[in-house]
């Protein structure tokens, strides 16, 4: 990439055509102007202001005259906050989350990872088919794909009953794991199609002599193909680490299921639960430091990845 | 491997065992039923009628009843459902396509131009991407209800026009198959710079805009947690949360659940057949970034 270009002189251009200079910056930043406008404000009105209204919002509480006077805000300082970090139901859902995460993404990627190499290899036959099978599932929206394993998980409607009468996937013991299938079961096949393309951008030459060396499928994955692949398989780790964090649709369905899936479970849920009493105040400040970790923790793998790369 | 000793075998390199080629082939098949079976059991679920469906085996057809279904269907609360469908395609189709156009520009702009602030724009947006879409749903409603906008069309709609992920993919894309020349060739023909990026850019970059596309689509298409969170009205919602409000009620309707089935299948359809008729598209786009 160019990116290291970032004064806005271009002076290797003024040399050969320094007459046209003056006119083509002008025109051009007319043409950028248009070309970043759209988004920009957009990204502005969606993005920026919403977490400017969040965080400020968060900074308000409500008081009242009485006990059933008028409600007023007010500015309160950290009053919220400090409910937060007092709040042990929303530290348990992060830790719910989190040791979710710790399981589920390894498992979820280890699989993408391993198909993504078995289908760049030669060892498999009918690649298409297995390509677009291993996908299909990232087609059903995860409320969706909640409803159907919920059917199959059911002791009495699931075509597996035999498996589904013995062992109870709804009970309070099992049901983050049966949440934690669903979720893989939607986007293996995603990231297996990230990291298979990357895969495919590696010039074959590069393995050439390693296979006429005689090294096996194996050995050309584990010591060229997943190395050069890293950052890729970086990008579906943070786009994972978020989707834990921020896990809402699966779990909001399973309530329907089972009761051991409460109204605090996930981060996501509480906030939900918590704006719809109504205290948005305080919903406000689970979402500010809910964002706040989540970018703290996909940073610090970023990170890390990138320490590890050098 | 005993690729060393026979040299006859060289000339396609070492072939490989037996054992790991099928090996490699039991994997396929295991991950190939895991991934299918649940969407085979649903198609099968949704071609039973109330009877059958859970005095049948789950996963053969009993008697054919999809057709019977879907009208049903359709019948149920004056079609509510294929109203659900129909809103779900406004905010994906028209949504992502304005996404990936606004996107698109935004991406070729900091690929091909350098002006003041240009890093500092694109490390924003890179941060944008980093907010996952749930994280701002209540600040958005807390936005839109400042102005009382929530429970429209717009609220849902106007915030998944945006999508950071997508001028991501732009600029990479645009920075590697748009060459410089290309565009200063086009810039010495007298051609504007606007009408250089519609007529020459958008065609170099068709892989990587179809690939944002679906990606927003699917994104806007799986949306929970907004419509959850901004809709009242139910002639509003997507087919995501109209699903949702109906399981939720299945204890209590219980001949709703063959609605929720034959709906659940028929609301995955649109993406398979997007991701089907695109597939030349999207698999390049993500692919090629090699320039000659």
């Amino acid at each position: 990439m160019t990116t290291d270009i970032a004064t806005p002189a271009t002076p290797k251009k003024a040399v050969t055509k320094k007459i046209r200079v003056k006119t083509k910056a002008t025109n051009n930043r007319a043409a950028v102007l248009f070309f970043i406008a759209p988004f920009s404000i957009l990204f502005s009105l969606f993005y920026i202001l919403p977490i400017l209204v969040a965080i400020y919002q968060s900074l308000l509480t409500v008081e009242r005259e009485g006990t059933f006077g008028k409600p007023t805000e007010v500015f309160g300082g950290f009053v919220q906050y400090a409910r937060v970090f007092q709040d042990s139901s929303f530290w348990d859902s992060i830790l719910r989350v989190l040791g979710f995460g710790i399981v589920q993404v390894p498992v979820m990627l280890g699989l993408a990872l391993l198909l993504a190499l078995l289908l760049d290899s030669p060892l498999v036959k009918g690649k298409r088919f297995f390509r677009l099978a291993f996908f299909a599932p990232y087609a059903v929206p995860g409320v969706i794909a909640a409803v159907m394993w919920g059917f199959l998980y059911s002791p009495n409607l699931s075509p597996f009953t035999a498996i589904t009468k013995e062992i109870n996937f709804l009970g309070a013991d099992l049901v983050l794991w049966s949440i934690a299938n669903v979720v893989t079961w939607v986007f293996v096949g995603y990231n297996m199609i990230i990291i298979y393309s990357a895969l495919l951008a590696i010039p074959s030459e590069i393995y050439e002599a390693a296979r006429l060396d005689g090294a096996s499928q194996a050995r050309i994955a584990w010591s060229i193909k997943i190395p050069l692949i890293t950052p890729a398989i970086t990008l579906t780790a943070i786009f994972s680490i978020i989707g834990t964090l921020q896990l809402l649709a699966e779990p909001q369905v399973f309530k329907s299921f089972t009761s051991a899936v409460t109204s605090t479970y996930t981060p996501n849920l509480l906030i939900y639960s918590t704006a719809s009493v109504p205290n948005v105040n305080l919903a406000a400040a689970f979402s500010v430091v809910l964002a706040l970790f989540t970018f703290a923790l996909s940073f610090t793998v970023l990170k890390f990845t990138q320490r590890k790369a050098d | 491997m005993s690729a060393t000793k026979a040299p006859v075998k060289k000339h396609n390199g070492p072939r490989e065992s037996l054992f790991s080629r099928s090996g490699a082939m039991l994997v396929m098949a295991i991950c190939t039923f895991y991934f299918l079976i649940p969407i085979w059991w649903l198609f099968v679920a949704a071609t039973k009628d109330r009877g059958d469906f859970t005095s049948s085996a789950p996963l053969w057809f009993a008697d054919f009843n999809l057709v019977e279904n879907i009208v049903n269907l359709a019948n149920y609360r004056d079609g509510l459902f294929f109203q659900w469908m129909l809103n779900s395609i406004l905010y994906a189709g028209a949504g992502a396509a304005v996404a990936t156009l606004f996107a698109t520009m935004m991406g070729y702009a900091l690929a091909k131009y350098s002006f003041r602030g240009r890093e500092t724009l694109f490390n924003v947006v890179l941060g944008g991407v980093l907010v996952p879409a749930t994280a701002l749903a209540l600040p958005l409603f807390l936005v839109f209800s400042q102005v009382g906008a929530t429970n429209t069309f717009w609220s849902v709609f106007l915030p998944s026009i945006v999508s950071p992920f997508g001028v991501y993919l732009a600029r990479i894309y645009a920075t590697s198959s748009v060459p410089d020349e290309l565009v200063e060739a086009a810039r010495i023909d007298g051609s504007g710079e606007v009408r250089t990026f519609f007529t020459v850019a958008t065609r170099l970059m068709t892989p990587a805009m179809v690939t944002i596309f679906l990606f927003q689509f699917v994104t806007i298409w799986n949306n929970f947690f907004l419509p959850l969170i901004m809709l009242r009205d139910e002639k509003l919602f997507p087919v995501t949360l109209g699903l949702y409000i109906w399981n939720s009620q299945v204890n209590q309707i219980p001949e709703i659940r063959a609605y929720v089935i034959i709906g659940a299948l028929l609301s995955i359809i649109p993406l398979i057949i997007a991701f089907l008729s695109l597939q030349r598209f999207w698999r390049s786009g993500l692919g090629t970034g090699a320039l000659k």
